[in-house]
């Protein structure tokens, strides 16, 4: 060994175990910047002064609201998408996440066939690849229930079937890390079983199912197959759509503007699931309690 | 009455509950994906193997099985493999892009992945909240961010110019596979790094100094002890992000756009707008959903065994 060392200092370095990762280490900023600057950059933009998305021209909020044409505020076609989107993305979240918890719930205590076919379903609908879901559902719309017209109504069905399986992995991820125990010991003292749930196993839930309303939310706002087949026209588009139709086409940083008031509300929507997720697990706190860290796990 | 609760209490580890009591939990969400996502399925086969409208031009469903055409399921194969099979070429490209972009992603995921799990000490939480930021950036946001800097005068053309590494402009938005590919990556590589993640930071850190202890050198610990333990999730990050990468089209349109880089999802998002091509919308759906099924039951098999292994 101290011959290796002093015939190569490099051998040395090489063979100590506790040698920091220091390749490994530059790789993950690398990967990093490149992950996070192009954002960065388009984000950048869409505060540019002119009209190019690649020459800075200065600093305003010209493409937020100050053009009273070109800007994302006065834009009328802007406009609607950005409602659009907040409106499926809520209506999408009110009626999966229960969907989902109760589903998760049942099919973690209901044994036989028929439940493992149906859990069998639902992980199918987690894997199956969105533009399958979203042409299906266009033919199904458009042959056997054709009284669902295409538009906002079409779309949220859409969306709650493909988004339908997210509450449900996370809250028997959760649950499974639970165990039956608490219910069992509410049930012995005397609840029955609809006490146990409602005052023990739900409680105890909390913090995944906020986190799944979060993650589901957040998944509408980035839908883009589903909503765009199953949109009637130009009124139902939602924000993603209309990135997608004029990239290519039309490019004013108005389009970055609209991406980035995409982006801010993602991210404020994660720092109020934080604060939630923190506010439901509070019984859970030892010394610094669960971390950011924690919450992005249990996404 | 007395005699079937208590089998059933001894059965459910000593809860009793009414028969019917977790059924009706499961039931709505059962009831939704059985209405709109199962059947479907039939109505896809129904169109598929359906005739066309002779004057609207819109593909008329066969509801009984024993009435189905397959004229155009046939018509559809022979495009694909048949003597004149223009849809060949985008059906090998596709196997080619995603084999070749999952690779790339497991490529630059697993160091990365392995570096958090391992080293990343007191800045692992940051470094997992950065590593999961993508997560929440609207997926054309950052393809619309690529697009802005790939142009023709966009910044990665404008650096190249004037470090004299090009003479002109390269045209990176026509046509180009290497900017399909990076594109694919770039989209689905945050969906690799997280189950990687989770397989890598799950594997006991006594069994790797076991192995050194034992005398194997840090590859020789990597390729013997940590490697194989991570063939899982290798096997899960890799199905996660290929299946969507299948029936992935937009990427392709907003980064090439060219049918020199169409993809199946391109095929079938192209004639699902096209009069008279529903039927071979169709047909291509049911397609690409044979191509996928390996995958996705590999997928939900290995999901449930660990649902099983984990609840005991």
């Amino acid at each position: 060994m101290s011959e290796v060392a002093a015939r190569s200092p490099m051998g040395n370095r090489f063979r100590n175990p506790w040698r920091k990762p220091r390749i490994l280490e530059s790789f993950i900023w690398l990967y990093l910047a490149w992950s996070i600057l192009p954002v960065a950059i388009a984000v950048l933009f869409s505060f540019n002064a002119g009209r190019s998305r690649s020459t800075w021209q200065g600093f305003s909020l010209r493409w937020y609201f100050k053009d009273p044409v070109l800007s994302v505020w006065h834009d009328p076609n802007l406009h609607t998408a950005l409602f659009q989107t907040l409106r499926l993305a809520a209506l999408t979240t009110i009626i999966a996440v229960p969907l989902g918890v109760a589903f998760a719930i049942g099919i973690d205590r209901w044994r036989g066939r028929i439940a493992a076919t149906f859990n069998f379903q639902m992980l199918l609908s987690f894997v199956m690849p969105e533009l399958i879901i979203g042409v299906t559902l266009l033919f199904v719309f458009a042959n056997l229930l054709s009284f669902v017209h295409l538009g906002t109504k079409a779309q949220f069905l859409g969306l709650v079937t493909f988004q339908v399986s997210y509450p449900v992995i996370i809250v028997r991820a959760r649950m499974l890390s639970i165990g039956k125990e608490y219910e069992e010991a509410a049930m012995d003292l005397g609840a029955s079983p609809v006490q146990a749930l409602r005052r023990v196993l739900l409680p105890l839930l909390y913090p995944a199912i906020f986190a799944s309303a979060v993650l589901v939310f957040a998944d509408v706002i980035d839908d883009f197959v589903i909503v765009r087949y199953l949109s009637s026209d130009a009124s139902t588009e939602p924000m993603a759509v209309k990135i997608f139709n004029s990239a290519r086409a039309s490019p004013t940083p108005a389009l970055n503007a609209l991406a980035t008031i995409m982006l801010t509300t993602s991210l404020l929507l994660i720092v109020l699931g934080y604060v939630g997720y923190r506010f439901s697990t509070r019984g859970e706190r030892r010394g610094a309690g669960p971390g950011f860290g924690d919450f992005a796990a249990e996404l | 009455m007395l005699r079937t609760a208590r089998r059933r209490r001894a059965k459910d580890g000593g809860v009793w509950y009414p028969r019917w009591f977790w059924p009706s939990f499961a039931a709505p969400g059962s009831l939704w994906l059985l209405v709109l996502f199962a059947v479907p399925f039939y109505v896809v086969l129904s169109v598929a193997f359906g005739t066309v409208d002779p004057i609207f031009r819109n593909p008329v469903p066969v509801w009984n099985p024993i009435q189905w055409y397959p004229g155009t399921f046939r018509d559809v194969l022979g495009q694909i493999f048949g003597t004149n099979a223009f849809l060949g070429p985008p059906f090998l490209r596709t196997f080619l892009y995603v084999a070749m972009a999952s690779a790339i992603c497991l490529l630059i995921a697993y160091p990365v992945a392995y570096y958090v799990a391992r080293y990343a000490g007191r800045r692992r939480g940051m470094l997992l909240v950065l590593l999961i930021a993508p997560f929440w950036i609207s997926y054309m946001m950052r393809m619309l961010a690529w697009v802005n800097l790939l142009g023709n005068d966009g910044l990665v053309n404008r650096s190249l110019t004037s470090l004299h590494l090009v003479g002109h402009p390269v045209a990176w938005l026509s046509g180009r596979p290497i900017t399909v590919v990076l594109g694919l990556v770039y989209g689905y590589i945050p969906y690799m790094i997280l189950p990687l993640f989770a397989g890598l930071d799950r594997i006991d850190t006594n069994l790797l100094e076991a192995a050194r202890d034992l005398g194997a050198n840090r590859a020789r610990t990597f390729a013997r002890v940590t490697l194989p333990l991570s063939k899982q999730a290798i096997l899960a990050g890799m199905v996660i992000v290929a299946l969507p990468m299948f029936g992935d089209y937009f990427t392709n349109d907003l980064l090439s756009g060219s049918p020199k880089t169409s993809m199946i999802g391109n095929l079938i998002a192209d004639s699902v707008g096209t009069p008279g091509q529903g039927t071979n919308a169709a047909v291509l759906v049911l397609i690409l959903t044979v191509i996928l099924i390996i995958p996705m039951l590999y997928y939900v098999s290995s999901t449930g065994r660990a649902t099983r292994e984990r609840s005991g």
